[in-house]
């Protein structure tokens, strides 16, 4: 089986602070790690691969320094990894990134499963995935909370607000990971050793190498546009607490509820 | 020269730092309290390659360096020095010297379970041969093809739980340490069995148990090196011991410390964090410094030790400086937490225990001082 895993390397943002002035994230001094979602597929994949047997590609879009993110997967268990990377990338909004994306899955030929994490925790966004599924024209089930494949058939939970629906489709498929997937694992000492070493197995590609125009991927393929970002709001605080026994709490609760008319 | 850690030793350091964080600090508290083995533990530590990391690839370890091995110990340490101390005496006390000293054949029987699934022991200290380890009784008699082992080993790490044993024993009294040999015992040998289990005062998860030898028959083939050569393979195991011993003292130092920092910063007497307070902040400063003093003190001897030099004094001194600091450390910030060092909501007391044992286990802090002079007056 071939999986191949997208990941992406995001600002830690329980680290992260706002420029109250400027509305953008101020980026100078923050750790830089795994996309939390990614882990996640990223583990499922190494799961399938400990139990079947998988080759495990890793694949991210980002500036050099993304190499050391995809260290980090290789030190986890993954085969290799390529890195797209090239001053043409900067400024693609999900658009372009999913369009150089697509065309780097193309590139690495033939896949069983494509996993990646449901989205990322700087964007937010949750739009890669799905649209990288409708470039490559196959079929795609987001936010997995389980995944087992019975031959060419995969079988996911597929997590809603209300509950989850089981949804299957047949390979080649990509699917959306969420925290709920599995406990993703540490790498391992001879992981480290491997990838961070001299030898680390990255590829590195451009435009060029993706045989699209660059045209069609940065900061001008983006219709997305941003125009302003800000922290929202914090929420007020609730009008008052209540007190006195459950059964008073209670009463004064219905009561309260019966004046606005909820109930 | 460069006083820089490797990308790897980094990384090495986040990893287990964060293993620590998540499998090893939580249950710290409850495995001390209970005196639980973290058997779930040290299933995750073969997992990621930890137990017997220094061995090389083809036995299945990660052939990592000795630094790597020293921080490893002491981020686990810095959460739960027992756990710190179960890998310290894995790796350094069975592995090393099975893979020094070893056959081939020894090697590729025992070296990959070591890096799997078996957990190794080491027993040199006897009721009566403690700083004085030339003193063993414990004897081995040649009959046939097997060595038969009769006498007993105390406050050996890892006993209950581990399924290979490195020990030493008489093959020739008349010869003195020169009649010392080393030996590899499998748990479930004929005559090999397990005596008391100690209540210790600290690293109280770890197991360290009696352990009682009656006519035990082992095969020739676990003879480990020569007949004789066993003192040196003792004494050179420990070398590595104490490495391991010292980054654990470092750990348990470090993890006192930054219980210490965080709450004197939060602690408000006289209407002020305590942090405040000269007396505060002089006794963090003196802590820090020597926390350092040592890290650098650990690092150096396993930097020494990893070129193959002789080492025997450096990891004394690392060991000593450590241990002593570690002792020095606890009790200071438990004495920053006032009445709330004292009681077991708080880490400190464990952390005080636990300092303990790092100057007294693999050579007491004056067998250290012994090696170190003898270098120095040679």
């Amino acid at each position: 089986m071939r999986i191949i895993v997208c990941v992406k390397q995001v600002p830690d943002t329980n680290e992260v602070k706002i420029d109250p002035e400027t509305g953008t994230m101020i980026r100078a001094g923050v750790p830089s790690i795994l996309n939390p979602d990614d882990k996640n597929a990223l583990e499922q994949a190494l799961l399938l691969k400990d139990e079947a047997g998988a080759h495990v590609t890793v694949l991210t879009m980002g500036p050099p320094q993304a190499a050391e993110t995809l260290k980090e997967c290789l030190a986890m268990g993954a085969d290799d990894a390529v890195l797209l990377s090239d001053r043409a990338f900067a400024g693609s909004d999900t658009w372009a990134t999913s369009n150089a994306l697509a065309a780097a899955v193309r590139k690495l030929g033939g896949f069983d499963l494509i996993l990646t994490g449901r989205q990322a925790i700087d964007g937010d966004t949750a739009q890669v995935g799905p649209q990288l599924a409708e470039r490559l024209d196959i079929a795609q089930i987001t936010y997995a909370q389980s995944l087992e494949i019975d031959a060419d058939t995969v079988r996911c939970q597929r997590l809603l607000e209300d509950g989850y629906e089981i949804v299957e489709t047949k390979t080649p498929a990509l699917i959306t990971a969420i925290k709920e997937l599995n406990r993703p694992r540490y790498m391992s000492i001879r992981g480290i050793y491997d990838a961070f070493g001299e030898n680390a197995n990255i590829k590195v590609w451009g435009v060029a190498d993706l045989g699209i125009d660059a045209s069609q991927v940065g900061l001008k393929a983006s219709p997305t546009s941003v125009n302003r970002s800000f922290s929202p709001p914090p929420k007020p605080k609730g009008k008052k607490m209540l007190d006195g026994t459950v059964d008073e709490m209670a009463g004064a609760l219905a009561a309260e509820l019966k004046r606005l008319h909820v109930i | 020269m460069h006083l820089q850690l490797t990308k790897q030793q980094e990384i090495i350091r986040q990893m287990t730092a964060d293993f620590s964080a998540r499998e090893v600090r939580p249950i710290a508290a409850e495995i001390d309290n209970t005196e639980t083995f973290p058997m779930q533990t040290v299933e995750k530590l073969f997992k990621i390659g930890v137990m017997g990391m220094n061995l090389p690839r083809e036995y299945g370890g990660a052939g990592a360096d000795e630094i790597a091995y020293a921080i490893a110990v002491e981020e686990l340490s810095r959460a739960c020095a027992a756990t710190g101390g179960i890998v310290a005496a894995h790796n350094s006390l069975c592995c090393w010297p099975i893979w020094k000293y070893g056959t081939e054949e020894q090697k590729n029987k025992y070296l990959p379970k070591l890096t799997s699934a078996t957990i190794g022991a080491f027993g040199l200290t006897e009721p009566n041969a403690g700083t004085d380890a030339s003193a063993q009784q414990t004897v081995a008699r040649r009959q046939g093809d097997s060595y038969v082992l009769n006498g007993s080993k105390v406050f050996i790490t890892n006993a209950g739980v581990a399924g290979i044993f490195v020990i030493f024993a008489m093959t020739d009294k008349s010869l003195g340490t020169k009649g010392i040999s080393a030996f590899i015992v499998e748990k479930g040998m004929p005559g090999f069995s397990l005596g008391k289990k100690e209540e210790k005062m600290g690293i109280r998860a770890s197991s360290t148990c009696e352990l009682i030898f009656r006519d035990c028959a082992i095969p020739r083939g676990n003879l480990l090196g020569k007949e004789g050569e066993g003192f040196k393979i003792a004494m050179s195991a420990l070398d590595g011991g104490r490495v391991g011993i010292g980054a654990q003292a470092l750990g348990i130092a470090q993890g006192a410390f930054d219980e210490a920092v965080a709450y004197t910063k939060q602690r408000v007497q006289f209407g002020k964090p305590i942090s405040y307070f000269q007396n505060t902040r002089f006794k963090l400063a003196d802590m820090e410094t020597n926390i350092q003093a040592a890290r650098w003190l650990v690092y150096g001897a396993a930097f020494k030790r990893q070129t193959g030099k002789p080492h025997s004094k450096e990891a004394a001194m690392a060991k000593l400086f450590a241990s002593e600091t570690a002792m020095e450390v606890t009790t200071r910030a438990l004495q920053l937490h006032g009445g709330y060092g004292y009681i077991r909501d708080y880490p400190m007391e464990r952390m005080m225990r636990d300092a303990k044992i790092t100057e007294i286990y693999e050579g007491t802090s004056e067998v250290q001082r012994m090696v170190i002079s003898a270098d120095i007056l040679k």
